[in-house]
C-alpha cells in the first residue's frame, strides 16, 4: 500500500464533481498553453514550409544530424567506458585499508563531484590544443571524454563505495573466514556483488553522460546541437533544427530509462544479490512501485527513488547505492 | 598531485587516440598529409613551383555566402577564392580537402600543419602575423549592419542609441560596438545564424559583424527580399590567405590573388556568392595584394 | 597571477553564479512542489501532466532548455523579462530567462526528490490522516508534506548542488557568470592550469557548506520513527 494511494479514498459524488473540474481545468490549462505556444509561433512564421521542409531531404540526416548523433553517442559511450574503470579504481581506493590511499582517492573523487562539468571541458580543450598540440576535433573530443569521464567517474567512485558498504557485513567475513585477504574479498566477494546491483544506476548515470555531451557544443566538439546549428545556417531555420535535435535527445533518454527500469527489475526478481538496491527502499518505496499501474511512464520513473536518494556526505545512507546524482 | 594525474590522464589520453586513429576515419587525415606531404614540402621550401596533386583548405562550415558545407559541396566566395588560388597553384578542385577552420582555431590548424591554407574570413592583424603569413589581401571588408528591409531609423553606426544589436559572444564586431557606442544594448548569441529569427521577429534591430558575412545572410533564399545592409562599413577588415609561418607557398597565393583579381574571376565571384544580397563590396576592393608574406 | 586576479572581475562572475543559483533554487522548488502535488493527486490528468512533465524536462540536455527559452521564447515570441527602456535591458533580460531556464529544468528533479520524500512517509500516517477525516489537500499539507520534506532534505541538497554546478551553462547563452569569464581568461592568458583551480576551488567552495549543511540538517531534522 503507498502513500499516493492512501491520500484518498474512492472518490465520493461531490469528490467526483470536483475531480471532473480539475480534470476539465488541468485538460484546458496544457491545451490552452500548447495552444496559445503554437498559435504565436505561427504568427512569427515558425511554421512555414521552407523552415520544415530540409527534414525531409536525405542529405539533412546523412550529412548533420545523423553524423552528430554518432558523435554525441560516441563521446558518451567512450566517456562511460573510461568513467566505470575510473570509478571502480577509485571506488575500490576509497574502500582501501591504506590510509592514505582512501584519504588522496576521497579528495579527487570530492573534487571533480564538486567542479561543473563545464569547467573541466573547457579547460581540458584548451589544455590539449595549447600543450599537447592536438588538432581542434580530436581535442573537442578528448576534452568532452575528460569532463564526462571525471565527473561520472567520481559518481560511480561514491556507487562502487555505497554498494559495497550495503552489503551484509556476512558477505565480508565470510570471505575472511575461509582465509582471503582484505584486498582479495574486496575484489573477489564485494565488488561483483555490488557492481551487479548498481547496474541500472550506471544505465541512469549514461543518460546524465548522454545529456552532459551536449556541453561539448560550447567547446566545437562537432555533436548533434553543433550539427543542429550548421543544418540551421544552411537551410536558414536554426530553431526547427534546435527542436529536433531536442526530440532526437528525448526518445534517446527516455528508451535508456526504460531499459534501466527494466534491468533492475530483472535484477531484483533473481533475487539473489545481497546488496540490490531494494534494500535500500522502505516498504513504502516498493509500495509505490507496485501502485497506480497505468499511470503515463509509471515503469520509467520507478527508478527516481534510487536516483534522488544518493546524497554525496551520507556515505553510509541505509538507502541504495543505485543513486546517482546528475546533472 | 592533482597536476600529476591531470598530466597523467591528458598522456593517457593523447596515447589512446594516436592508437584509435589509427584504425578510425582520422587515417585520411593522416594519410593525406603524409602521402602528399604538401605542408613540409613547401614549408621546408626549395623547391619552389613544385606542382602539387592536393591542398588542404581551412574555411568556415557555417557561413551563408562566405563558406558553406552543403551535404559534400561547398559554396561561398572563400570557396571560390580558394578554389581559384588552388587552381593556379596546379591543384584540380577535386583534390581540394576542405577542413573547417572555426575562428578561435585558424592559427593552431596552420602551426600545427593540418592545413596548409585558411581563407575563412581571416583579417589580417600584427599579432597574428607572429603566428602566420598572410597573401593578400583578396577583399576589404568592414564592420556592418544588417537590419529589416522595412528599417529606416537606423542608417549608421551613429543612429544606433538605445537599439539592440546581436552579435556572436566574444566577437570582436560585439567588443566594438561594446566599447565605441555604449548606448547600444548588446545581445549575444552563439553564431550569426540564431541572432536572424531575432530580427525577423522584430526583438533586435540590427546584427552587426562584417559586411561580408551579413551580406551572405541577407543573399540566403529564405531571407530574400527581408533583410538590408544598413550605412557605411564602419571599420576596415582586410581578409588575408593564411598560409603557415615562412612557407613558400605564400607569395605564389600572392600571385594567384593578382590573376584572380585581373581575370575578373574575383568579380565574377563576388556577383555568383553575395550579389543576390545587392551587395556592393566598401571602398578600397578589388584590393592591391600588399602582403609581403613576412 | 596576480594580473588575473586583478584585472577581472573573478568575484562578480562567482557572484552572478551565486545569484543565479539562488533565485533559481526557489523558482525550482516552488515549481517542483506544485508539480510534486500534481504528481500524488487524486486526479488523473494533473498526474499524467506531472508526469510528462518530469519526463520531457528531465531527458533534455539543460542547454537546449537554455537555449530555447533565450532563442525561442525571448528572441523569436519576444518575451521580455525586463523593462525595454532600462538600460541593461538585453543584461537583465538573459540572466532572467536563464533563472527560468535553470529552475524549469530543475524543478523535475525538485518533484522527483519530494516524491521520494512522500514515499519515506509510513502508510499509517497517511491513513492516520484520513481516518480523522481530513481532505486530500488537508492531509497533504498538514500531515504529509511536512514530514516528506524532512525526509527529501537529502535529495534535496543533492539537487541543489547540481544546480550550483549547472548555472555554468548559462554561459551558453551569454550570461556572464564564472564558467563565461574563465573561458575568456583561458582564451587571454597562459597559466590556464592556474585558472581552472581558482574557478574549481570557487565551485568547491560554494558546494561543500552545502553538501555538509544539508547532510546534518536532514540528521537533525529525520523524523524520529
Amino acid at each position: 500500500m503507498s502513500v499516493q494511494a492512501v491520500l484518498f479514498d474512492a472518490p465520493g459524488p461531490r469528490a467526483r464533481r470536483r475531480h471532473l473540474i480539475l480534470t476539465i481545468v488541468g485538460t484546458l490549462l496544457v491545451l490552452g498553453i500548447l495552444g496559445v505556444v503554437v498559435w504565436q509561433l505561427n504568427e512569427k512564421n515558425q511554421f512555414e514550409a521552407f523552415l520544415w521542409e530540409p527534414f525531409t531531404y536525405p542529405d539533412t540526416w546523412t550529412e548533420y544530424i545523423i553524423p552528430g548523433l554518432v558523435n554525441t553517442l560516441r563521446a558518451a559511450a567512450v566517456s562511460i567506458v573510461f568513467a566505470m574503470v575510473f570509478g571502480v579504481l577509485f571506488g575500490m581506493g576509497r574502500l582501501s585499508h591504506v590510509r592514505p590511499v582512501r584519504w588522496v582517492c576521497g579528495v579527487i573523487v570530492e573534487f571533480f563531484r564538486s567542479v561543473p562539468v563545464l569547467l573541466m571541458m573547457i579547460f581540458t580543450f584548451f589544455f590539449y590544443v595549447r600543450s599537447l598540440g592536438m588538432p581542434g576535433t580530436t581535442a573537442s573530443f578528448w576534452a568532452v571524454v575528460t569532463g564526462l569521464t571525471l565527473y561520472n567517474g567520481s559518481v560511480i567512485a561514491e556507487l562502487v563505495r555505497s554498494g559495497v558498504h550495503q552489503l551484509p557485513a556476512g558477505q565480508g567475513e565470510a570471505g575472511l573466514a575461509v582465509g582471503l585477504t582484505e584486498g582479495q574479498t574486496l575484489r573477489i566477494i564485494k565488488l561483483p556483488q555490488a557492481l551487479t546491483a548498481m547496474l541500472p544506476a550506471l544505465m541512469s548515470q549514461l543518460v546524465v553522460v548522454l545529456k552532459d555531451s551536449a556541453l561539448g557544443t560550447f567547446i566545437t566538439y562537432p555533436e548533434l546541437i553543433s550539427a543542429a546549428r550548421q543544418l540551421g545556417s544552411r537551410y536558414a531555420n536554426i530553431l526547427p533544427a534546435y527542436v529536433v535535435a531536442a526530440v532526437i535527445f528525448i526518445v534517446l533518454n527516455f528508451l535508456l530509462t526504460t531499459v534501466a527500469a527494466r534491468v533492475e527489475r530483472w535484477i531484483s526478481l533473481r533475487g539473489h544479490t545481497a546488496g540490490a538496491p531494494t534494500a535500500a527502499a522502505s516498504n513504502l518505496v516498493a509500495g509505490a512501485r507496485a501502485g497506480a499501474p497505468g499511470e503515463f511512464g509509471t515503469n520509467v520513473l520507478d527508478h527516481v527513488e534510487e536516483e534522488i536518494h544518493e546524497h554525496r556526505h551520507h556515505p553510509r545512507h541505509p538507502r541504495d547505492p543505485g543513486g546517482a546524482d546528475r546533472t | 598531485m592533482f597536476i600529476r594525474r591531470l598530466g597523467a590522464i591528458g598522456a593517457v589520453a593523447a596515447l589512446t587516440f594516436t592508437m584509435a586513429a589509427c584504425g578510425s576515419d582520422d587515417t585520411t587525415d593522416t594519410a593525406d598529409g603524409g602521402d602528399t606531404g604538401t605542408g613540409e614540402d613547401t614549408g621546408a621550401g626549395g623547391d619552389d613551383g613544385a606542382m602539387m596533386d592536393s591542398l588542404r583548405i581551412g574555411i568556415k562550415f557555417d557561413q551563408p555566402g562566405l563558406g558553406l558545407r552543403e551535404g559534400d559541396a561547398y559554396t561561398g566566395f572563400d570557396v571560390q577564392v580558394a578554389e581559384y588560388i588552388a587552381g593556379q597553384l596546379g591543384v584540380d578542385a577535386a583534390n581540394i580537402e576542405w577542413v573547417e577552420a572555426p575562428s578561435a582555431q585558424r592559427e593552431t590548424l596552420l602551426e600545427t600543419d593540418q592545413v596548409d591554407l585558411v581563407v575563412a574570413t581571416y583579417s589580417i592583424t600584427d599579432e597574428r602575423k607572429e603566428r602566420v603569413s598572410f597573401a593578400g589581401p583578396y577583399f576589404i571588408a568592414g564592420q556592418g549592419l544588417l537590419v529589416r528591409a522595412d528599417e529606416t531609423e537606423i542608417t549608421g553606426p551613429d543612429t544606433l542609441e538605445g537599439k539592440v544589436l546581436c552579435s556572436v559572444t566574444g566577437s570582436t564586431p560585439a567588443q566594438r560596438i561594446a566599447d565605441e557606442y555604449p548606448g547600444v544594448q548588446l545581445q549575444e548569441y552563439g553564431t550569426y545564424s540564431e541572432c536572424l529569427p531575432a530580427l525577423l521577429s522584430g526583438q533586435i534591430d540590427a546584427i552587426t559583424t562584417d559586411d561580408t558575412i551579413l551580406a551572405g545572410y541577407a543573399a540566403q533564399d529564405q531571407y530574400a527580399g527581408q533583410l538590408k545592409l544598413a550605412g557605411e562599413p564602419f571599420s576596415e577588415e582586410r581578409y588575408g590567405v593564411g598560409t603557415q609561418k615562412g612557407s613558400e607557398l605564400c607569395q605564389e597565393v600572392n600571385a594567384a590573388i593578382e590573376a584572380m583579381i585581373e581575370e575578373g574571376a574575383w568579380e565574377q565571384a563576388v556577383q555568383d556568392t553575395l550579389g543576390a544580397a545587392d551587395f556592393t563590396p566598401g571602398p578600397g576592393n578589388p584590393p592591391e595584394v600588399v602582403e609581403d608574406c613576412a | 597571477m596576480i594580473d588575473i586576479l586583478t584585472e577581472y572581475d573573478i568575484l562578480g562572475a562567482f557572484w552572478k553564479t551565486i545569484q543565479l543559483a539562488f533565485f533559481s533554487a526557489i523558482g525550482s522548488l516552488v515549481l517542483g512542489t506544485i508539480l510534486a502535488v500534481f504528481r500524488v493527486s487524486p486526479v488523473a490528468v494533473l498526474r499524467n501532466i506531472g508526469a510528462s512533465y518530469v519526463n520531457i524536462t528531465r531527458n533534455t540536455p539543460l542547454t537546449l532548455i537554455l537555449i530555447f527559452c533565450s532563442l525561442a521564447l525571448f528572441g523569436v515570441l519576444g518575451y521580455a523579462l525586463a523593462p525595454r527602456e532600462s538600460p541593461t535591458y538585453i543584461v537583465d533580460n538573459a540572466f532572467r530567462w536563464a533563472v527560468i531556464g535553470l529552475s524549469i529544468y530543475h524543478a523535475a528533479f525538485v518533484c522527483e526528490a519530494l516524491r521520494s520524500g512522500v514515499n519515506t512517509v509510513p502508510v499509517g500516517q497517511a491513513e492516520a490522516a484520513r481516518a480523522i477525516g481530513l481532505t486530500f489537500g488537508q492531509s497533504l499539507s498538514q500531515v504529509i508534506l511536512p514530514q516528506a520534506f524532512r525526509g527529501a532534505i537529502a535529495p534535496l541538497g543533492s539537487v541543489l548542488i547540481a544546480l550550483i554546478k549547472n548555472t555554468t551553462v548559462a554561459a551558453i547563452i551569454s550570461v556572464p557568470e564564472a564558467a563565461a569569464l574563465m573561458r575568456v581568461i583561458i582564451e587571454n592568458e597562459t597559466g590556464s592550469l592556474i585558472v581552472f583551480f581558482i574557478f574549481a576551488l570557487g565551485f568547491v567552495i560554494l558546494t561543500l557548506p552545502v553538501g555538509i549543511g544539508f547532510t546534518s540538517l536532514s540528521r537533525r531534522l529525520a523524523v524520529k520513527r
